[in-house]
């Protein structure tokens, strides 16, 4: 499985999915967060495979 | 995605420009762009020595980073606001624009709002009863007003703020919904130096949000992640989350809004000005221009907590 997480909540989606796919799957929109993957920035179209754990960066802030 | 200049792995895709970037062409595209918006609104010159209001967060210090290393004169300025909520709020966002400062032997100005006035920004908020529990108006006018006296006081020429895209669109959206032709015709990338008003400037209005927080990232500046608590919620937040519902389906909508409106005040959108919408008075108390006849907000709210 790949394991996301965006602050406190964790998500899990099946493997072979693209990154864009993923977030779509889980409700989350692609233009308020950035996915971090082993310390690297990734973009919507990478496959994401099993045992990733991708952290998600919300970029939102207020003010 | 490949990167459009060398044909690297890219890590930055903005599919309002139709370009996408490796790190190492992004941070430097970053300031280039920076440069070229500064210089197409008559923002500031090289001789020109700029204070950046620094909040600990993505924004502010990028942008602090940028014109660091466009080679600007430029010094920080720190708001030390008083916001605990039980996670030390000001306090670490003060601890992280001191470290971003010291690791580059930068100049940060820190003035503490509790100390120059006797109450924090929620006590202020509490005490005047502005705000209904929320003291982010207290804090926008204490903001301006600190900003101002700053600037104008240590003689710098222009005050530059981290306002991204999203935060204009989020305020235009905002001030559109309500027809407020007097808030619209002020929305500006700069608002010229007056008497007693340092000239406002907001060199990354042109970035998007998402495009901060990965320069942030790729340049390894540490920021606080962290919402301020009171801004949860708030409508400012609820708009950008609309506005980045609409890009998702339409790229560069966002962009186009935004560019658009300023594109349409040149051309008269808007009557123009009069002397009248200059008028300003100094305040009694502190000697701020204000547009009232009597004490300035910022000196009615000190006064009602006092």
């Amino acid at each position: 499985m790949v394991k996301l997480t965006l602050r406190n909540q964790q998500y899990e989606v099946k493997p072979g999915m693209t990154l864009l796919s993923s977030l779509e799957k889980i409700g989350v929109l692609p233009e308020s967060v950035i996915a971090v993957r082993n310390g690297e920035m990734i973009l919507e179209d990478e496959i994401l495979k099993d045992g990733d754990e991708v952290k998600l960066v919300a970029v939102i802030s207020g003010g | 995605m490949k990167c459009k200049t060398c044909g690297g792995k890219a890590t930055v895709n903005m599919r309002q420009h139709k370009l996408a970037l490796c790190s190492t062409h992004y941070l430097g595209w970053v300031p280039e762009q920076t440069a070229r918006f500064i210089k197409k609104y008559w923002m500031f010159g090289p001789d020109e020595r700029v204070l950046v209001a620094v909040s600990g967060g993505k924004d502010s210090l990028s942008l602090w980073d940028i014109l660091h290393r466009l080679g600007y004169q430029v010094d920080g300025l720190y708001l030390g606001l008083g916001i605990d909520e039980g996670i030390g709020y000001s306090d670490e966002s003060h601890r992280l624009s001191a470290k971003f400062a010291s690791e580059r032997g930068l100049k940060l100005h820190v003035v503490d709002i509790e100390k120059e006035y006797g109450a924090s920004i929620p006590m202020l908020a509490e005490k005047s009863r502005r705000g209904h529990g929320r003291p982010c108006s207290v804090c926008g006018v204490a903001k301006r007003h600190e900003m101002n006296r700053i600037a104008r006081d240590m003689g710098y020429d222009v005050l530059a703020t981290g306002h991204n895209l999203d935060d204009e669109v989020a305020v235009l959206f905002a001030n559109t919904l309500a027809w407020s032709a007097d808030l619209l015709r002020r929305q500006e990338p700069v608002l010229r130096e007056s008497d007693g008003l340092a000239r406002k400037v907001k060199p990354l209005c042109r970035f998007y949000e998402k495009e901060m927080a990965a320069y942030a990232l790729l340049r390894g500046i540490e920021y606080i992640y962290e919402e301020c608590p009171f801004s949860v919620g708030s409508t400012s937040i609820y708009y950008k989350e609309l506005l980045n519902r609409l890009e998702n389906e339409r790229p560069g909508a966002k962009l186009a809004f935004y560019v658009k409106f300023l594109e349409a005040k040149k051309n008269g959108l808007f009557t123009p000005p009069t002397e009248k919408d200059f008028i300003l008075t100094a305040c009694p108390k502190c000697g701020q221009p204000t547009s009232g006849d009597g004490l300035c907000s910022f000196c009615k709210i000190v006064g009602k907590a006092g």
